[in-house]
Parts: structure tokens; sequence; C-alpha cells
């Protein structure tokens, strides 16, 4: 019976204090289906996932679980009714181990009422093979790679033997190996009769992984397709309701190949990556590909500063530098957008005008005794938001309030201050949606047209051949190849970074 | 008309609206208990109560902001109070013996800032540890007794008085001046401006070229200052330095400085809520002291303010926060 819902959310609507997140939201789960929810940061696709799961209680609408009308409390009473949920923060306790996150306060016991290790090892050894994971389960989280972790963030879900199960952008942190890997998972799952409703950004697992897929906007229902009769653009014009173009923007005739601004001469780290030598001319966006772990973003940070070289030279306008610090390269015209802006890039609780000056304080002092001039900043923070056409209300806004793409514009305003010769931005769009993401290209592009060389460091292939005027790969800690946009496309790419021809 | 009312909706935002709001319905209430609340002696007392902790709370404000934490206040302020004491009665002059008593705060600071910036390590441990050494080192210098016999020219800058003998009190003079320095530091200069980058985050703080370093040292050594400040002060006032001024001494700033809207996470806070936080203490410890109340109920009342402080302000914050998410979904 194919046309069987198991899961069923009729005219859900959810307001939050001043918003309506959700607006008569009908969604319908077929058995043994992996449904995609799609749609732009605040589309509401985590609000309904929050009221499937129990955690937010909608103002209006019904659910249906296998025809039955439910009413989820709690998401002990979603569990209870058979939906699992794993959010994209992962939320395992790093110190205890696999078995004991999996049957966290339900641990079997022995004889004297103690923890049974022998028991719960078991039972997660009977869980592991249903992936044909090998992980020891009497090993702490905390040794485990950010995928193996969500495996077990899966199995806790499974532990309870759900019909549904929910995953929350389950590929953002991990490379494209490890995303097969979960696919297959997944396909394991389906197998067995789970349901999957299955959120993510990267559109292209959608169409991999994916049978239908369900549009939201603006917490509104656009449309459920049998993802087979669809492809990308559809999806995307459905989204943000606009064609967005992901195509490469030949660049070529405005890089000045005679004017190398950057250049390293065999540049190598104690352990992360040895003889890099790349050149980046002036109007040059370079895309820097490989798995997580080659030693990309490594070598981002020692030409920021952040470590130490072991041998080799950098040059900047011909001239031979060696950042010591941040401080240093900053003084240089050496900006880095780091790939975590939440972690290391962002103050998140202070504003954006706060945000925007931190690197440059000094250019907002008056003469003497270094006191600030709010003037100059707050017309900074404003300068910031028209030109990035970041959405807030003012510049005082907290951080942690805005949207990813935004903060990221945030994060670029920044560093573009310095008036940098070069620029690395480290996956500038993590996290960051559609629209937004062609708004971040296009700084990106703008601010090479000027004549800054840029670097761009992405695990997203898509991202790589639609932004880099020329591509570099790299695999563990070594240059793999180097590409004309031309010359690369996602094949050679990641059999490169692989080192295993497809 | 929009730009005042911005102006006036961000005046009620400040956390320092709220607690000048508090002690105006506070001291008002005061004065229909007793008629001796509103007299010129009375607030002088309150004032001349608090200004040891305001002074060093102005300090400890700054240090809040950068994610530091400094307990070792109150053995400092003791250390250096002894060390001044002992050094005018072995006859150094008084001005040497001060700016010795003051350089001890200094390198204790130092000793504290370098270690916990060099390695790292939780201001909690280290400066927990660095009570104790100070302490010690206390009760080594004094042999276990007070300090007395000071002469009058030491005296003076906590018994004199500023406007004749009916007039304020120097230590008051001294506390205003400190706290209004530093809370315009805090708030207008470059340097310290960065505290608030370095405790909102201070791997990105390190990112943007700040030296976090310097600035977490600098602030553990301004309250090492300011607490061998008020210990001189205060052996002044009292004509002795004694072995255990400034017990718990960090636990009263501390709650100042965090009812004054500091967190001890780091990024938050101001000098100015700071001593509103002490203040408001301050007039609620006289209240209970004119109505008769047990002494021994200070504490209690201290610890309770400071949780409902905390709580109100969560509360408050949760739900601006709420409004403000349900702005940007709207957007």
């Amino acid at each position: 019976m194919q046309n069987r819902y198991v899961l069923e959310a009729k005219g859900i609507s959810k307001r939050f204090p001043g918003v309506l997140a959700l607006d008569n939201v009908d969604f319908q789960l077929k058995e043994g289906e992996v449904h995609a929810v799609v749609g732009e940061n605040g589309a509401g696709k985590s609000t309904l996932m929050h009221i499937l799961g129990g955690i937010h209680k909608p103002n209006s609408g019904r659910l249906y679980m296998d025809g039955k009308e439910i009413v989820c409390k709690s998401p002990i009473d979603a569990q209870g009714y058979g939906i699992g949920i794993v959010f994209q923060e992962l939320s395992l306790i790093s110190e205890l181990s696999v078995a004991e996150n999996i049957f966290a306060h339900r641990q079997p016991k022995n004889m004297l009422g103690f923890i049974s290790k022998k028991k719960l090892s078991e039972k997660t050894n009977e869980l592991l093979d249903t992936f044909n994971e090998k992980i020891n389960p009497l090993l702490p989280i905390k040794f485990l790679t950010i995928a193996k972790q969500q495996v077990v963030e899966i199995l806790k879900a499974m532990s309870h033997n759900p019909k549904v199960l929910i995953l929350d952008e389950p590929t953002s942190s991990l490379t494209q190996i490890e995303s097969d890997r979960l696919f297959e998972n997944i396909k394991i799952l389906k197998k067995r009769g789970i349901s999957i409703i299955y959120i993510s950004h990267h559109l292209k697992e959608i169409f991999e992984i994916a049978d239908r897929a369900t549009v939201l906007k603006d917490g509104k229902y656009v449309d459920t397709v049998n993802v087979k009769d669809v492809d990308e653009e559809k999806i995307v014009s459905l989204m943000v309701g606009r064609d967005v173009s992901h195509k490469y923007v030949n660049r070529q005739d405005k890089i000045d190949y005679s004017k190398t601004v950057f250049e390293t001469r065999e540049l190598s780290h104690e352990s992360l990556f040895q003889d890099m030598s790349i050149k980046v001319h002036a109007g040059e966006i370079l895309g820097m590909s490989g798995l997580i772990g080659a030693g990309r973003s490594e070598f981002a940070r020692t030409i920021f500063g952040l470590d130490k070289i072991k041998s080799g030279e950098m040059y900047l306008d011909g001239q031979k530098v060696i950042p010591k610090s941040p401080a240093d390269a900053i003084g240089m015209g050496i900006a880095y957008t780091s790939e975590n802006r939440k972690l290391e890039g962002l103050f998140l609780n202070s504003s954006i005008k706060e945000n925007c000056v931190s690197p440059q304080l000094n250019n907002f002092t008056k003469k003497g005794l270094g006191v600030l001039d709010e003037k100059l900043m707050d017309d900074y923070a404003k300068m910031c938001v028209e030109k990035f056409n970041i959405s807030t209300p003012t510049t005082q806004q907290f951080i942690r309030n805005l949207s990813g793409g935004n903060q990221q514009k945030v994060l670029l305003s920044m560093w573009l201050g310095i008036q940098p010769k070069i620029l690395i931005a480290d996956e500038p769009t993590k996290g960051v949606d559609v629209g937004a993401k062609a708004e971040i290209y296009e700084i990106l592009r703008k601010l090479a047209d000027s004549g800054v060389a840029v670097i761009v460091i992405s695990s997203d292939l898509l991202e790589v051949l639609t932004i880099s005027d020329n591509i570099m790969v790299m695999k563990s800690g070594k240059i793999a190849a180097k590409l004309k946009n031309s010359d690369a496309d996602e094949e050679n790419i990641i059999s490169y970074a692989t080192g295993v021809s497809i | 008309m929009v730009k005042v009312k911005k102006f006036i909706k961000r005046i009620f935002e400040a956390r320092e609206s709220v607690l000048i709001l508090l002690i105006i319905v506070g001291a008002i209430a005061l004065s229909f208990v007793s008629k001796k609340f509103f007299t010129f002696g009375n607030i002088k007392a309150i004032f001349l109560g608090l200004s040891v902790e305001a002074m060093v709370a102005a300090g400890m404000a700054v240090l809040l902001v950068s994610g530091g934490l400094d307990l070792s206040i109150g053995s400092t302020m003791a250390l250096s109070g002894v060390l001044t004491c002992l050094c005018i009665n072995a006859g150094v002059p008084v001005v040497i013996s001060i700016i010795i008593g003051l350089l001890v705060g200094v390198l204790i600071g130092l000793i504290s800032g370098t270690i916990i910036s060099r390695w790292n390590i939780n201001p909690f441990i280290v400066t927990l540890g660095m009570m104790q050494i100070v302490r010690g080192f206390v009760l080594i210098f004094a042999k276990g007794v007070t300090v007395i016999n000071l002469p009058d020219s030491y005296t003076v800058i906590g018994q004199g008085m500023v406007g004749g003998p009916k007039g304020i009190q120097i230590p008051i003079i001294i506390t205003l001046v400190v706290v209004i320095v530093f809370d315009l530091l805090l708030r207008k200069t470059k340097f310290f401006r960065q505290s608030y980058y370095v405790g909102g985050n201070e791997k990105a703080a390190k990112m943007t070229g700040i030296n976090v370093k310097r600035v977490k040292i600098t602030n553990y050594i301004i309250v090492g200052a300011l607490a061998a400040l008020a210990g001189i002060i205060m052996s002044a006032r009292l004509a002795s330095a004694s072995t255990n001024i400034g017990l718990g001494l960090e636990m009263k700033v501390i709650t100042a400085c965090v009812i004054g809207g500091a967190s001890l996470s780091g990024g938050e806070g101001t000098v100015l809520g700071a001593f509103l936080g002490s203040l408001l203490m301050a007039i609620i410890i006289n209240a209970l002291n004119m109505m008769g109340v047990d002494v021994y109920w200070q504490n209690v009342m201290t610890g309770a303010i400071l949780i409902f402080a905390v709580v109100l302000d969560t509360v408050l914050k949760q739900r601006r926060e709420n409004a403000t998410n349900s702005l940007k979904a709207q957007a």
C-alpha cells in the first residue's frame, strides 16, 4: 500500500510572539519513503520538525499517526508514538561511552541493580550491526569522528524502534565519503520499512536519496513533488520564488596574470601540510578543494599567522613576509574568515556595529587617548549593512539574532574593512541558504574585480566550481592538482581529492 | 521624534536604568520608614560603607567583562594594608610606603594574570590559590597581629574630610573618582573596549588581531592595584592594619558586579552598573539596620538580592530575545 500515510499533519499553524512561523501547513509521509523537506532558512522547516517531535505545540492543526489522531505534548510522547529525531547539533555526552549515550537513563542492570556493562555492550553491538558499523561500545564519544558520532546519534534514535525518523541537516559537517556512507545507512533503514524525513540545504543530496520533497516558503506550504519528476532548478525556484543561477561566471578577462599578489613557495608546516606552492593573481578567485582534514584550513591559518611555518616562504606583492600573529597578518593586508564563524569568527553577543569594527578599532579612534568615535563606528556599520544588504532592523542588533547568511555577510564586512590585499574565505557559505549564497558569491566576485586576490576554501564541490576561476585540490597536506575552471568538473576534483580515479 | 523614542527605549533597556529605578524606589520607601534616611549624615554613612567595595568592584567589572575573575582581592587588600603600615612604622616615608603597597597589588595581579593567560588556566582556580597564598603572606609579615601606631599623615587618607569637618570623607571622593574614570575608560577607549571582545569570544578576538594576553593581564593588574588601594584606605581609616581585613570581600564585590549586569561568562557589564549594584546592596543593608533587623540577616538578604537580580535579568532578556526572534522571522 503505497499511499498509506504513516504520519500526517493537517493544517498546522504555529504562532510565536508576533509572527506566524507556520501557516496552515499540510504534510504527508508515506510508509518506507525518504521525504525531503526543503526551504530557505526561516521557511519553517525546523518549526514543523519541532512540532512533529513534540518540542513545540501547534496553535492549530492535527497530527495523525497511522490514521489515528495523536497529541504530542513532549518529546517523550513523540518517542512513544514512534517518532525519532536526530538534530543537526549532536547532543551526545562526550565523556560517556557509546553504549551509555545510546541507552542513557535506561541502562540494563545486573542482579545488584548496578549497570551491567556486558549487557550494555551486547545491546549496543546489536544496533551497530544494523549499519555494519564497528565501534567499540565502551569507547567514550570524544574519541569518535563527527561522522561516527552521528551514527551513534542515529542509533540512539533507532533504539526506541521508531516508525518515523527525522534527520535534520545530517550532512552539514560530513565529508563527501562520510555522506555517502550515511546514505547507505538511510537505505538500510528504508528497507526495514522506516519512513524518513530528511532536511537538507544540499539539493543534490535530495536527488540522491529522497523519493518525494515538500517545499516550504515563509511558513507556508508550497508544493510536494516526486523527486524523479523534477530537477534542481525547479526546486530552487519553488523555494526562492525566483530563479537563482549557480553557474560559473567567466571572469578570466578580469584577472591580471602578470601581477602576482600572493605567493607561497614550498610552505611547510610541522605536520599538517608540506611543500605548498601557490600563486594568486590580482583579481583572481582561487578555489581550494579537498576532503575535510586535507590541510586546507591549516594552510590558511598558517598564512594568517595562527600557526608556525616550518619551512618555505611567503610573498605579498613581491615582498617576503612572515606573519607571526593575526595582528601581524592584518597589518600586512591578509584577511581570513574562519570556517567556524560562531566559534571563532564573530562576537555573537555583541552588536553588528561592534563586530564590523572589531579588526580595525585603531581606525575609529579620535586623536589622542585612544578614545573611540561612536559616530564614526555607527556610520561605518550602517554603510556595511547597506552595502552588503544585511537584513536587520538596526546596527545595534545582536549577531546571534541574525540568520546564517546575514552573519556571514557581517563577517565579510568586518574583514573587507581592513582593505586586504588578499582574502581567504574558509567555507563562506556553510549553513547559508540559497538566496544569500548567491549574494555572497557576488560580494566575493566584486572584491576580486577590485584587484584583491581571493582564496575560497570549500568542501562543496558545486560551490568551488561556481565561484573559482582556478582550482587547487589538496590531498593529505599536499597539492594534488591545479586546474582551470574550464578543465574541472566534480568527477576529476573528487578523484584528485581522494586519489581514487572514478 | 523617532530618535527621541529610540533614545528613551535604549535607556530603559540598559541594566543601569533598572538599578537606578530600584534605588530610587527603595530610597523613597525608606524615607517613609525612617526620617533619618534622607539625612546628609546617613547618605554619607552609606557611601563610606560601600567605598571599599565599590572601588574594587570598578576593577572587577572590567575584569569580568573580559571573561576573568579574581578571588584574591580580599587577601590583596589585607597584604597591601599590612605592608604599607609596616613600612611606615619602620620609618619609610608615607608616600613611598603607599607606593610599595600599591605595587604589591600590581604584582599579585601580574602573577595571576600571567599564569591565567599564558597557560589558559581557569581563573577561579588560579586566584583561589592566590587568595590563600597572599593571605598566608599577610600572617607571615604581620606575625599574626594587627599593626597599629600609625601617624596622622597617613590616617588622613581614610579619616580626612573634604570641605571642613562636616564635609565628605576622602575615601568617598576617591571611590567616586575611580568609578568615573574606569567607567569612562571601559566605555570610551579602544584599549578597554577590547575587553568586551575578549570576554565575548576569545578565539574571535585573537583572530581580529587583539592582543588577548595583554588585555587580560592588564585587567588583573588593575583589580590588584585597586584592591591594594582599598587596603591602604581601609587601614588609614581604621588607623590599623588587621590581618583579617577583606575576608569575604570577593563575594560582595562579585555580587555587586553581577547585580550591575556583569556576567561570569564574560562580555557583559559596566563599571557604573557595578557601582549601582553595590549602592543598592548598601541601601538595603542600611534599611535593615535602621529597622533594627538583626545584623545576621544581612548575608541572607545579600544572597537573595543576587539571585533575584539575575533571575529577573534572565527572564527580561529571554522576553526581549523572543520579541527580536519573532521580528527576525517576520523579516
